[in-house]
């Protein structure tokens, strides 16, 4: 059988469950084509084909058995931040070269629960930190759709893996942005859940108040799918919410007539490419036609966004690593007897650049003098954030905003300008702050390159923005175009 | 706003990250205008709001004091860099 790897999750579901195809097929048709590809995508850190193998062989006997879920027997791959038991889980660092967890986070458990097959760990911005991924310790990530372009970040190899077919979906981890704007970026669908729906545990903590865990996928069925998979609480994680879990995949109707979608004119920058704005203002005509009703709506705090995240995130950041001592695990420089040098140099060599910077600026908001001017301010900041979002949803059922102001730009264009990079997470990072669920969905191209679509919805409105993202991805061909590799 | 080389110095060390001289160099160039963004904070008025600490509202978990199965003495030693028999082996921390 042909290139497999093309199908979506619902074509394979079919063929695995008519035994028309095994999973061992299916996940060596990935296995071959990660070979063909990846020495010039580099979207793993990790590949485990002996794993994924023997996994598919279980996934075949589940399946032999009747046993034939959603995503039984279909291999993915796995944002290296996300710890698997026995899978070196390096989290993009030197700092956990050779970390290998001895406990699988909770939705890798879910996913190995209804037999899914896990093909490899995604490269990523080190611990989660970036927008381009090319602060992976290790390498960048490229591009499918051009190479010397970056696929975005920090789950740019989940993105890039997805659009060049070198996994049917991955798992991405989104703290500002980081599952939506590789999406955006590689052309593919990426949502980020509300805060507390997916549980944490297990997911390598970067801020912990603003991380979530969520599905890459090429269509928004089989990214509804996974989310019912890879939802619902957990007693492992206190910030996971005790919610029943509904079926995501029945909630897409196709049908949009009378949902009234706001635009919040914030997110249409003087900065934003004109690419991108024809291909977003294009969208939403789209959804006008099917019956959307669009509501011109002002969110005033957007413009705080930025600096309320980037103190926030920073200060998280700094208490949650400071537990790389070089004691319990990761790198340890041991030539010295002396604990306080120990530490110094294993943390200098262990964390790269930007790491140090977020560490670094983290401990002077929280620092004796500048705590209140700084993290209270900018937790004060947030508050309001939250109450714009809050009001405008008394209005309208969903926000229509690009995913990112710019398309892929190339390696290199915004490494040495911090200010610059950060700049660039500016419609994603707000969602983060209020703890909503917002999905990009493929919306067009601009000179060759994707664009994505950003639907944000209330809490806990995944079905609601993800029927939106299907109505808009059935009246549009976006989703089938996909780069073209040589 | 300007950091000189102590300050970023004293801030390295409160990370315990032991910097190079390039590294403080950049760092020296990098923060201030980082830090300067965040200046815009102050034109927003926040004098009767309260602080955010997490998005959605969650409530302190408690459970019951059940005993259960923790990880083996050598799942717990995997990934200790210096191992001494059963115990993780430390730099001196007390002087004698």
């Amino acid at each position: 059988m042909g290139e497999l790897w093309k199908l979506s999750l619902a074509e394979m579901h079919d063929l695995l469950r008519g035994k028309s195809i095994s999973s061992v097929e299916l996940t060596q048709s990935y296995l071959d084509r990660i070979k063909a590809v990846e020495s010039d995508i580099k979207a793993y850190i990790t590949i485990c084909e002996d794993v994924a193998l023997k996994q598919a062989e279980q996934a075949d006997i589940r399946i032999a058995k009747g046993d034939c879920q959603k995503l039984t027997g279909i291999p993915f791959q796995i944002k290296d931040l996300i710890a698997t038991k026995g899978i070196k889980t390096t989290c993009g660092s030197k700092m956990l070269e050779d970390y290998v967890p001895v406990f699988n986070a909770t939705c890798v458990e879910r996913l190995a629960g209804v037999g899914a097959v896990v093909l490899g760990k995604g490269n990523m911005d080190e611990f989660g930190m970036g927008s381009s991924c090319e602060n992976s310790a290790f390498y960048p990530t490229k591009n499918p759709w051009d190479k010397d372009r970056i696929p975005g970040g920090s789950s740019g190899g989940g993105a890039a893996a997805v659009a060049a077919g070198e996994a049917a979906y991955a798992i991405g981890s989104d703290t500002g942005g980081s599952i939506r704007q590789p999406a955006a970026m590689c052309g593919i669908v990426g949502l980020k859940p509300t805060y507390g729906l997916v549980s944490r545990y297990g997911l390598v903590a970067y801020a912990s108040s603003f991380d979530q865990v969520g599905p890459m996928t090429r269509n928004v069925q089989d990214c509804a799918a996974i989310l019912e998979v890879i939802s619902g609480h957990d007693e492992f994680d206190s910030t996971s919410l005790p919610r029943q879990v509904p079926s995501y995949s029945d909630s897409l109707d196709g049908n949009i007539a009378g949902v009234r979608l706001g635009i919040p004119e914030e997110y249409f920058l003087d900065g934003m490419e004109s690419g991108v704005r024809e291909r977003v203002n294009s969208a939403i005509e789209t959804l006008k036609e099917m019956g959307a009703i669009i509501v011109p709506v002002s969110l005033p705090t957007t413009k705080y966004a930025l600096a309320c995240y980037y103190i926030l995130a920073p200060s998280e950041c700094s208490a949650n690593l400071a537990r790389y001592d070089g004691v319990k695990y990761g790198y340890s420089y041991q030539d010295t007897e002396d604990m306080w040098e120990a530490m110094g140099v294993t943390r200098s060599r262990g964390f790269g650049m930007e790491v140090k910077r977020r560490i670094m600026l983290g401990t002077y908001a929280l620092s004796s003098g500048y705590y209140d001017a700084f993290y209270l301010k900018a937790q004060k900041v947030r508050t309001l954030i939250r109450n714009d979002f809050d009001s405008v949803f008394q209005q309208v059922d969903a926000l229509i905003a690009p995913t990112s102001p710019v398309v892929a730009f190339e390696h290199g264009d915004r490494t040495d300008d911090p200010v610059r990079m950060y700049s660039i997470d500016v419609c994603t990072l707000p969602v983060n702050i209020a703890g909503l669920p917002a999905v990009s969905v493929p919306c067009g191209l601009s000179d060759g390159l994707p664009v994505g679509l950003q639907i944000i919805g209330p809490h806990f409105s995944e079905g609601n923005i993800l029927n939106i993202a299907y109505s808009y991805e059935r009246n549009t061909e976006w989703s089938k175009f996909v780069p073209v590799m040589n | 706003m300007d950091l000189d080389n102590t300050e970023i110095e004293h801030l390295a060390s409160l990370v315990r990250i032991t910097l190079s001289a390039v590294d403080i160099d950049t760092l020296k160039d990098q923060l201030p205008k980082i830090l300067e963004q965040f200046e815009l904070l102050n034109e927003v008025d926040t004098s009767d709001i309260s602080p955010t600490g997490h998005a959605v509202n969650v409530e302190s978990v408690m459970r019951q004091d059940e005993l259960r199965t923790p990880l083996s003495t050598d799942e717990v030693l995997s990934n200790v860099p210096n191992v001494l028999g059963d115990h993780i082996r430390v730099k001196t921390v007390l002087e004698e």
